[in-house]
């Protein structure tokens, strides 16, 4: 299916808010954020899609605990691997990522940008998504094949806009400006800025350190005038709770509604859900 | 040297500007044998596919810049990649300790070179991103931070700090294979290149230019956690596909000490055992673990060189002797 001029693709129709999870640096927390607004959707009792099209290092099915799954074709597309949710729940939530394609999880996808751009596009135009409330998208770091491929097949489709992901210090700053920069190039609506890492509460004395320095999401925020969403404090609990999700009966989303991240979590989706996106769908 | 096409707002060099090697029109059909090889636009994949034509009259044989390359890069003793997966490591911090703690001895002559065009850092880092890189009939001429430090990166050639390079693929090689083929670094015991994260252009560009100047190998930077681990292994594998001797494998970030009560956190929890059982099941050499210290990062941001600032803190220490084990990996004592 090709995506023409003045029509997002079909694949797309029955979803009423796509937004965007981008960074210019690696290892912000560009994952940690797309599954934590995709947990809190979820547990709002919204319908989530989430795509990962970091193609040579996608993260999001180790963060949601679905290693091993396989995407399975129907005559409509490709159809994303569901996560278990509550009983009981309305909320829904469905993952695409190159990793569930993979033979092998060490296998190295050496692939050069026609190839990532041919897959980004597959994974935009050919999965059936079914209807949904909200697609988020996992990006890789940069501005390159997976951004520019992006940013074109979703010309049409009227995305409400990314939130750009930070750490404090001044190197990953840099990066991310460059990031903000690409986002008014291609016109895509910066939702906001969220700092993550920002400082460490250690577990013996309470102490808060702020190991990657602290502030910088919130200077970036008002140097480019976007919004800034709020910060989220490095917390180890967070990891042990992805790592240990395999070893549990109980679903990852109400293994995240008890931690102590989903509270500082919910105001900065809060700001994003005020913001009143209208729906894709009129 | 730099233009800024105000059309698209993208930053062009001179040399970016001229035409690409190849630049493919349709995405590539399944089991294509690729652009670059013997039977491009002859395979049996080739049939119907919409690049045929391309394909088939791009040139063929080893790229004609390559001895160029060999040539350029001849009076350079050690090459070592700085990899990881993973972003946000610690690749470029890595690069930029290594650089420093190396060149503290005068007599050994060093180059950082930083592949990464759509965020480098390395700049930042070693002090010296408001320089630019000048043009003389040998060649670019690399910043020099020190005299016996020299280093090269795209940040140099913006216009402005917070441009963004919004490239594809084929145009950031062409850029590596000017800073191989263009930067004059005369003699050099090491070049250290830091690298973005991921398998992709950069990483499969810079070995196919390198490969016949001899690339000493690669140091791959991991942080303890499984999530960094699983990208790691990937780029383990693609050091093995593409031959690169892994020199050894160092985890950053591994442990945090309180400042305040001394009291020791796992920050990002080695769950699988990190990175040495990495090493371990993988059969690489693990280099040691350099713990989290604040200070590192404050450094990075102000150029400073951290194992001369805190010579004495433990994170110190720990990058010195990964930089012993490094020399001695690549056969330098």
């Amino acid at each position: 299916m090709e995506v023409s001029e003045g029509v997002p693709a079909q694949s797309l129709s029955q979803i009423k808010h796509i937004i965007l999870v981008l960074s210019g640096k690696g290892g912000v927390g560009k994952s940690s954020v797309t599954t934590q607004t995709a947990l809190t959707l979820c547990n709002m009792g919204y319908k989530v899609g989430v795509l990962d099209i970091d193609l040579t290092g996608p993260s999001l099915p180790r963060m949601f605990g679905l290693e091993k799954k396989s995407i399975l074709q129907s005559k409509d597309g490709w159809l994303p691997v569901s996560l278990p949710v509550p009983e009981g729940s309305n909320g829904s939530l469905s993952v695409i990522s190159l990793g569930f394609l993979l033979d092998d999880r060490g296998n190295s996808v050496v692939w050069r940008g026609p190839k990532k751009t041919a897959m980004v596009k597959q994974f935009i135009t050919d999965v059936a998504w079914g209807e949904l409330d909200y697609l988020i998208i996992d990006t890789p770091p940069g501005t390159s094949d997976e951004h520019i491929s992006l940013a074109e097949q979703l010309r049409w489709s009227k995305p409400d806009g990314a939130i750009i992901v930070t750490t404090p210090q001044n190197v990953a700053v840099a990066d991310v400006k460059k990031e903000i920069n690409f986002c008014k190039k291609v016109e895509i609506n910066i939702l906001g800025i969220v700092e993550n890492m920002s400082g460490f509460v250690c577990p013996h004395c309470a102490a808060c350190t702020n190991i990657f320095s602290r502030g910088g999401g919130e200077r970036l925020a008002n140097q480019y005038s976007v919004p800034y969403l709020g910060n989220i404090p490095i917390d180890p609990k967070f990891v042990e709770m992805i790592e240990s999700q395999g070893s549990s009966n109980v679903p990852l989303s109400d293994m995240y509604q008890k931690s102590s991240l989903f509270k500082v979590f919910q105001p900065i989706l809060r700001k994003i859900l005020d913001q009143n996106c209208p729906s894709r769908i009129a | 040297m730099t233009v800024l096409d105000k059309n698209s707002g993208i930053i062009l060099t001179e040399e970016a500007r001229k035409p690409q090697d190849y630049e493919l029109e349709h995405p590539k059909a399944e089991h294509c044998p690729g652009p670059e090889s013997e039977n491009a636009g002859k395979g049996d994949a080739c049939d119907g596919c919409a690049n045929q034509t391309v394909c088939e009259s791009l040139p063929k044989g080893p790229d004609p810049d390559i001895p160029a390359i060999v040539e350029n890069l001849s009076n350079i003793r050690h090459k070592v990649l700085v990899l990881s997966g993973k972003g946000g490591v610690g690749k470029s911090t890595f690069t930029a300790m290594l650089s420093w703690a190396l060149s503290a001895d005068e007599d050994i002559q060093v180059g950082a070179m930083d592949l990464d065009v759509c965020g480098p850092s390395l700049p930042q880092m070693l002090g010296c991103v408001k320089d630019i890189v000048h043009e003389s009939n040998s060649g670019w001429t690399p910043v020099y931070v020190a005299d016996n430090l020299a280093t090269m990166s795209i940040q140099f050639m913006l216009p402005e700090d917070d441009s963004a390079v919004i490239w594809r693929g084929s145009k950031k090689t062409s850029l590596i294979k000017n800073f191989l083929k263009d930067v004059d670094w005369d003699y050099l015991d090491y070049l250290i290149v830091d690298t973005p994260p991921g398998t992709s252009d950069e990483h499969i560009s810079i070995n196919k230019y390198m490969k016949d100047s001899g690339i000493d190998g690669a140091l791959i930077v991991t942080t303890p956690q499984e999530v960094a681990l699983l990208d790691v292994r990937k780029e383990i594998d693609f050091c093995r596909k593409a031959g690169i001797k892994v020199l050894g494998l160092v985890e950053n970030m591994s442990g945090f000490v309180c400042p305040n009560c001394q009291g020791e956190s796992q920050i990002f929890k080695p769950t699988t055992g990190g990175g040495a059982a990495l090493c371990e099941e993988l059969n690489i050499k693990f280099l040691g673990s350099v713990p989290l210290d604040p200070r590192i990062g404050k450094c990075c941001d102000e150029g400073e060189s951290f194992l001369d600032s805190f010579p004495d803190s433990p994170a110190s220490k720990a990058v010195l002797e990964v930089v012993e084990a490094l020399r001695d990996a690549v056969g330098d004592f």
